[in-house]
């Protein structure tokens, strides 16, 4: 420890702090502009100079390290003099206006001014006359009010790691600009808006921003309704409309955002399209209702349904993205009153591998470790199927800064993505091998002796049998089935093995095909055979693609798991809730949503409650999913917009958003974080819970009026993994990972510690099976789904945002140039692509991001759905679609 | 003056790839290796475009605006190239004092581009220098090895149209 003297006051910190940290810590302030507490000290503001006793002049205090009895003062007339120095020469070269600029009220610079009483610069000359940049959809550079801190160039560079702008050109002409002196549109920018947010002046601001002042503002700490990174942000609200998000430090994110986090997640709360009021058809017609009149429908028809087919003709899908008390009561309606357990989630169609393949391998579901230690503890990361600078772009940013600092990427993946810029090795292996690439690469393990034979003894089971298995897959056997190197394959499997810690970070590249259960139990297998599970830095860590994807499986919205993933079919469990819920239910494992919509079609069900779903966008081979919705019944869906699912109900429910209400959501590593409201509801609006529990009392399941809280305090009560977790933990500001097994219990960042959940580990012993459609004369093409940066799945909310939808709105297929040339197509051309499905018109994206023979397409423009495309076959455990492997024929349009 | 951008089109040669090659293999991890890359790299090309920052930073692990930005920094770093003819104004004390400016003027007027630029079918760049010992012929002006001294502003184009149909 270090003692010294700041401003007469005696401090004790470590040794390597700096006069800065050290003042903070005494509570003694002093000015910065260009420090961030993040990043390596700039010294280039120059505000933050203090005296050090015999020093030569005086110190930047945010550089300099503190000594053993070092006498700092930070308020002496000649560093005050120097401030206001300081002060004068930025304000002498800065567009004074103050009145109309977007940060007055939040500038630094402002603030320092009045601070120091300068009110102007004096001094005189030449002025930057370069003129701003308003080519972004979203905010504005203006180099007149840019005192050259570098905080946006830092936060660019060295956190979202995009490298788009630097400080470019000497002396008077320095400014901030991407390469060339091209404009931000014309550039690589991603839109993360991150430097504005890192912009202490008015420089860098949104555009918006000139729509409020920061005083007039409430800002509500809540948690984004975007990918399930669980990113802490500000809603920004000003009479009662939310006009902005600033991104807040939480634990996965520090205050960084996304562009669907930062400029998807608020128009579409305030839409004009937003439902106001419940809907009965008459006739094929949508007429308004009172919400009585509604409900009263809504339970009769159920009630009449189950009277004459039986509770199993009844359904419900849960909303992935509404909060889990909202999940909780949906499937307690389910459960409770249609005596059915037909209720899932949309996890269905992107995690159900890895909710089903991890809890039989691991004994739990969900990812290991926490986002932090993933991305700051390992010397290699293994990015398997997974995209994440566009579908989890933050965590993305967080991979390129663990390979700035070093660390080395494996990815594997078919494609170019961003990551593979920064990859130590890219395996761009063919769609639908990963179970091959995976015993390809567990053979290496176990040939060149790199198992932990220690790991594999005393912590899990079929090790043998496993073995036995991947002796046939040979480097040079893997390479001919994957279309890579052998020598490739050797060097992946040496760098993750030798790696002291390592995490498989994987996403649905693993999951969506028909052998997507077996894809994710070999993830989990190969860092089992080399002991790299249940210690920081490691472990196998799906990334939930939706922000309460976890959360909505959590909360038993899972035909055959009720809440915690407490099993239906175990007696001593639905003791438990029978006796809870006082009521008797049904015993037998109800359908996954998979076969729900086959059942439709078969007769075998007959009234579905869809909450915030659209399975019509969404699901594979749309012709299939329209012939089962309108085989119903009786069809509900409870939603924001008129999706296109909703035009098949017979009553559709206004729903409510993120916004609006209360609640929590379960993140990608099973963190529990507030949603908070931050505008009211619309007038004839009701909370979802308060509909669910309506139609509950209305079918004869008398149901308690419960707020969000209550309902969190009756989960815990029923679930041992939450049994600790509440709203008043959370808004204390606890940060719980479940399991969270008591009120006193800090939850859990990394799992299977010393144990697993299961018990002991299991090696699943799987083999490679070959996709279930491959491509033929026919149907030359593999089609690859997925999806890109700007927007996030069916566009509900990213397509409300103005500024999204200006820089893309349209589908395209990216295409491999060799195969563009054969049938005579260029980049940019109209192109007709079919399968044995369906077809469609796109735009063609010519190039090598993808290997000859292949393609790849988004589900999230209308204008070319892929899911026209995409075949309906299902993995056998978890019943999930195969998106990312079709047939198809390209031809020009 | 910002650093002048080109608009002629990057010619690069197998030859000049393979030499950058060389030079980005010599310094890849080491600490510090831009500098002597974007010095060896200009040597190669006579000029810094685009392609060639690119290629040093996806080599070096840089972004492509980080290696812009040193490029901006230096005075030594150009982002043109120099054209077929390379016309040089000489603003030093004698040649400014006699009117050198207006000279640079007609140049930059005829050839449409500005000092520091190279026209975009890669015929002419215009540079200002400073003196070159010619004093006595101020003001003086030079294309390629040619020198033009007691240049007067009106006859700059007649010069310019000697070298136009070469």
């Amino acid at each position: 420890m270090i003692n010294l003297t700041i401003d007469g006051i005696q401090v004790q910190v470590e040794d390597g702090t700096t006069i800065l940290q050290a003042a903070q810590a005494a509570g003694i302030d002093i000015p910065t502009l260009c420090y961030m507490k993040e990043l390596a000290p700039d010294g280039s503001c120059r505000m933050c100079l203090v005296e050090v006793e015999g020093a030569r002049g005086l110190m930047t205090a945010c550089a300099a390290p503190v000594t053993e009895g070092m006498v700092v003062r930070t308020n002496t007339p000649e560093v005050l003099e120097s401030r206001k120095f300081i002060l004068q020469m930025m304000l002498s070269n800065h567009t004074g206006d103050c009145m109309s600029c977007a940060a007055n009220g939040k500038c630094k610079l402002q603030q320092y001014a009045m601070d120091y009483e300068v009110e102007r610069g004096d001094f005189e000359g030449e002025t930057c006359q370069i003129p701003p940049d308003d080519s972004s959809p979203f905010f504005i550079y203006d180099p007149g009010k840019c005192i050259l801190c570098r905080r946006c160039v830092r936060t660019c560079q060295e956190i979202q790691c995009n490298g788009t702008i630097a400080a470019t050109e000497r002396g008077f002409e320095t400014t901030v600009s991407p390469v060339m002196g091209i404009k931000i549109a014309d550039s690589n920018c991603v839109s993360c808006g991150n430097c504005v947010q890192a912009c202490p002046t008015g420089a860098l601001s949104l555009k918006a921003g000139k729509k409020f002042r920061d005083w007039e503002t409430k800002k509500v700490l809540t948690t984004c309704p975007h990918c399930a990174t669980g990113c802490q942000f500000y809603l920004v609200v000003k009479n009662g409309k939310i006009v902005a998000v600033e991104g807040a430090d939480g634990p996965s994110n520090n205050g960084q955002l996304c562009v669907k986090g930062r400029f998807g997640s608020f128009e579409f709360v305030h839409d004009e399209s937003r439902l106001t009021d419940p809907l009965i058809k008459r006739d094929g017609k949508f007429e308004k209702a009172t919400w009585d009149e509604a409900l009263d429908l809504v339970a009769a028809k159920f009630t009449e349904i189950k009277k004459k087919y039986g509770s199993e003709s009844l359904a419900g899908f849960a909303c992935s993205r509404a909060p889990n008390e909202d999940c909780y009561m949906l499937q307690k309606l389910v459960r409770c009153a249609f005596g059915s357990n037909n209720v899932d989630n949309c996890a269905r169609v992107c995690h159900s591998a890895s909710v089903h393949g991890l809890a039989i391998t691991l004994g739990s579901g969900a990812m290991t470790n926490t986002i932090k230690d993933i991305t700051e503890e390992p010397d290699v990361i293994m990015v398997v199927g997974s995209n994440p600078t566009e579908a989890h772009p933050v965590v993305g940013a967080r991979i390129r800064r663990a390979a700035r600092r070093g660390a080395k990427l494996i990815v594997v993946d078919p494609r170019d993505i961003t990551l593979t810029k920064d990859a130590a090795i890219h395996l761009k292996i063919k769609p639908g091998t990963n179970v091959a690439f995976a015993n390809g690469m567990m053979n290496i393990f176990i040939n060149e002796g790199l198992i932990d034979e220690e790991f594999i003894k005393t912590r899990t089971e079929g090790f043998e049998e496993l073995a036995e298995i991947v002796k046939d897959y040979t480097p040079e056997k893997v390479a001919e089935i994957c279309h890579i190197d052998a020598e490739d394959l050797k060097a992946a499997a040496r760098m993750y093995a030798k790696a002291e810690k390592a995490p498989i970070i994987y996403c649905l590249g693993v999951t969506e095909h028909s052998t997507g259960t077996e894809g994710v139990m070999s993830m989990s297998n190969m860092a089992m055979m080399v002991g790299k599970l249940g210690r920081p830095g490691c472990g196998v860590n799906p990334l939930r693609g939706q922000n309460n994807v976890q959360g909505a499986c959590d909360m038993g919205a899972l035909p055959e798991k009720f809440p915690g993933y407490q099993n239906v079919e175990d007696p001593a469990v639905m003791e438990k809730f029978e006796k809870a819920w006082g009521i008797e239910l049904n015993h037998k494992a109800g359908l996954k949503a998979t076969e729900v919509l086959p059942a439709a079609i078969e007769g075998k069900i007959k009234g579905l409650y869809i909450f915030g779903e659209d399975p019509i966008v969404t699901d594979p081979d749309t012709h299939h999913v329209e012939k089962a919705l309108t085989s119903l019944e009786f069809l509900v869906v409870q939603d924001l917009f008129m999706t296109e699912t909703a035009a098949y109900a017979d009553v559709v429910l206004p729903g409510v958003s993120y916004a609006e209400k209360e609640g929590t959501f379960s993140n990608t590593e099973r963190r529990v974080q507030r949603v908070r409201k931050a505008v009211d509801l619309g007038t004839n609006a009701r909370l979802d819970t308060d509909i669910f529990i309506d139609v509950m009392n209305r079918m004869g399941y008398p149901q308690p009026q419960l707020t969000s809280a209550e309902i969190m305090d009756e989960i815990a009560s029923l679930t041992p993994s939450f049994a600790g977790i509440s709203h008043a933990r959370l808004d204390a500001g606890e940060s719980l990972q479940w399991p969270c097994t008591g009120k006193d219990h800090p939850g859990t960042p990394i799992m299977h510690v010393g144990k697993f959940s299961r018990g002991l580990g299991y090696f699943y012993p799987a083999k490679y099976k070959p996709s279930v459609e491959l491509p033929d004369e026919e149907y030359p093409t593999i089609l690859i789904t997925g999806r890109m940066l700007y927007h996030y799945n069916t566009r509900a909310m990213t397509g409300k945002s103005k500024g999204i939808t200006q820089i893309v709105n349209e589908s395209y297929i990216e295409m491999n140039d060799q195969d563009a040339e054969k049938i005579g197509v260029k980049h940019g051309d109209r192109v007709k692509v079919s399968s044995r499905r369906g077809e469609l018109e796109t735009t063609a994206r010519v190039g090598k991001k993808v290997s000859p023979g292949e393609s790849f397409m988004t589900f999230h423009f209308p204008d070319g759905n892929a899911n026209k495309l995409t075949n309906a076959v299902y993995d056998d455990i978890a019943c999930i679609p195969e998106y990312k492997v079709c047939a198809v024929k390209i031809e020009k349009a | 003056m910002a650093k002048a951008k080109t608009t002629v089109a990057f010619q690069g040669t197998l030859e000049q790839e393979k030499a950058l090659q060389e030079v980005i293999d010599a310094h890849k991890g080491q600490a510090g290796a831009l500098m002597p890359v974007l010095q060896a790299a200009q040597g190669i090309y006579g000029y810094l475009p685009v392609e060639v920052q690119e290629k040093i930073a996806a080599a070096l692990h840089l972004s492509v605006a980080e290696v812009y930005g040193v490029v901006t920094f230096y005075s030594q770093f150009s982002l043109n190239p120099k054209g077929k003819y390379s016309v040089s104004v000489c603003l030093g004390t004698a040649c400014y004092v006699k009117g050198s400016d207006k000279i640079l003027e007609a140049v930059e007027s005829k050839l449409g581009i500005k000092s520091g630029e190279c026209t975009s079918d890669a015929k002419f760049s215009v540079d200002v220098t400073r003196c070159l010992g010619a004093c006595g012929l101020a003001p003086v002006m030079t294309v390629n090895e040619d020198v033009y001294g007691k240049a007067e502003p009106k006859k700059v184009a007649e010069i310019i149209d000697r070298y136009m149909n070469d």
